[in-house]
């Protein structure tokens, strides 16, 4: 790590760098784990915890989440240089609200019954801290291929921490995995009845399984906060 | 009465924390301590109340198809849902900044208490949900009012008690891993299993 970050300032010369350089896999590998977006830097969790209770309304919305990252990262680093820094934050949130708008539409046409389950938690990508907070935090100072590299981790670092919770969610909650009997069979097989966890369907599973994520997470990171 | 009944309903029932999870990130990031938890929660009580409303406003004599026939002729069929996201986040922003700029104007002691929550608040998915979950619900304006102002006080309630709970907590010896966030995501779930109590509640 020591000798990558000496290395940067000989590396002025942009076309000099690789396509996936080193650096680059990191700004695409750091929101996956160490520096995760839900479990570390606390953003997004609003509809991380809402969306949860099927996994295909999850798969839906991460989808969804990673393209309005990635696209509204690409348009803020494109025009980063001429954003007035006073007014910044209605342009952020302009642009996120026009892809969001144009997700929820495709959605609509496309999956009407998706758009139905989904409904308000769609529009809520909007005031997503993650999204903001990548805007604020990088696009706005960085290169648009770059940019675009840190939407895609941060947004697939959303996506798998979303898509955990909802596996078990589901899981427990429905005793299914993507809408396929998990619990039914195996009752047979035993002969016993499992019983699906009512809370797990309910928002406080949510709370507990994001919870306990988060502390094994942070285990294996050995990250303390203080 | 009925409007009552969706205030209070709000309020404990379909708490927009515990029951809908809106407004998480600033509930866990600003609820270490009961002083600023109050005024955070003030102020989402404050914008709740005048945004949903205004937005009601908006949606039933703007948005909705037909909703602009008061304009005359041929704008019966105008229908511009599409621009329902665009068009509240930017009446929230634009409320949540001139309600910043009158309060630092009239009560610089209400604005130093509650002043650097404001902007925060532009982005807190309580607020825009708020006016999602209205048109949804087809309230009237009354209702919307009512809705905007019990949702406010059920995250006021709802921060302050979890703050409260924190600043208790720093005495206790938590696991590393635990510590911060992730406990705090077990409290909340414990606190929403004690809110789900109210469901037995008929209104």
């Amino acid at each position: 790590m020591s000798t990558e970050v000496a290395e940067a300032p000989i590396e002025l010369k942009e076309p000099a760098e690789a396509l996936l350089s080193k650096r680059r896999k990191r700004i695409v590998a750091d929101p996956l784990n160490e520096d995760n977006p839900i479990t570390v830097q606390v953003l997004g969790i609003c509809s991380a915890l809402a969306v949860t209770v099927q996994i295909k309304p999850t798969i839906i919305m991460s989808l969804a989440v990673v393209f309005v990252i990635v696209f509204s990262n690409l348009i803020v680093s494109l025009i980063r240089k001429w954003i007035p820094g006073r007014i910044r934050i209605i342009v952020q949130l302009a642009i996120i609200a026009t892809l969001v708008t144009l997700v929820s539409e495709v959605l609509k046409a496309y999956s009407y019954d998706m758009y139905k389950i989904l409904g308000a938690y769609v529009g809520l990508i909007i005031t997503n801290c993650i999204v903001m907070g990548r805007l604020e935090a990088f696009a706005m100072a960085n290169k648009p291929y770059d940019s675009v590299l840190d939407g895609l981790g941060s947004g697939f670092g959303y996506a798998w921490i979303i898509l955990a919770v909802a596996f078990f969610r589901e899981l427990f909650g429905s005793g299914s995995i993507l809408n396929v009997k998990i619990y039914e069979p195996i009752s047979n097989m035993l002969g016993v009845t499992l019983q699906t966890n009512g809370l797990m369907v309910d928002s406080i599973g949510a709370f507990m399984i994001l919870g306990i994520i988060i502390w094994i997470q942070r285990t294996k990171n050995g990250y303390v906060e203080h | 009465m009925e409007a009552l009944n969706i205030a209070i309903k709000s309020i404990f029932i379909d708490n927009m924390v515990f029951a809908y999870f809106l407004g998480m990130c600033s509930f866990l990031a600003v609820s270490k301590k009961v002083k600023t938890a109050v005024g955070l929660g003030a102020a989402v009580i404050f914008v709740l109340t005048i945004t949903v409303p205004l937005n009601w406003v908006i949606q039933e004599k703007v948005l909705k198809e037909g909703a602009m026939a008061w304009m005359g002729a041929g704008f019966e069929t105008v229908d511009l849902t599409f621009l329902q996201f665009i068009i509240f986040i930017a009446v929230i922003a634009a409320m949540v900044q001139l309600v910043e700029m009158v309060i630092e104007k009239f009560s610089p002691s209400l604005y130093g208490s509650l002043g650097i929550f404001l902007p925060l608040i532009a982005v807190n998915c309580a607020i825009l949900g708020s006016s999602l979950f209205m048109v949804q619900r087809d309230y009237t304006i009354v209702e919307a009012t009512a809705f905007g102002f019990g949702s406010g006080t059920g995250f006021f309630l709802a921060i302050i008690a979890l703050a409260a709970i924190r600043e208790k907590l720093k005495y206790s010896n938590v696991p590393n891993g635990l510590k911060g966030l992730g406990i705090t995501m077990l409290i909340t779930g414990l606190m929403g299993l004690a809110f789900k109590s109210f469901i037995g509640i008929a209104l």
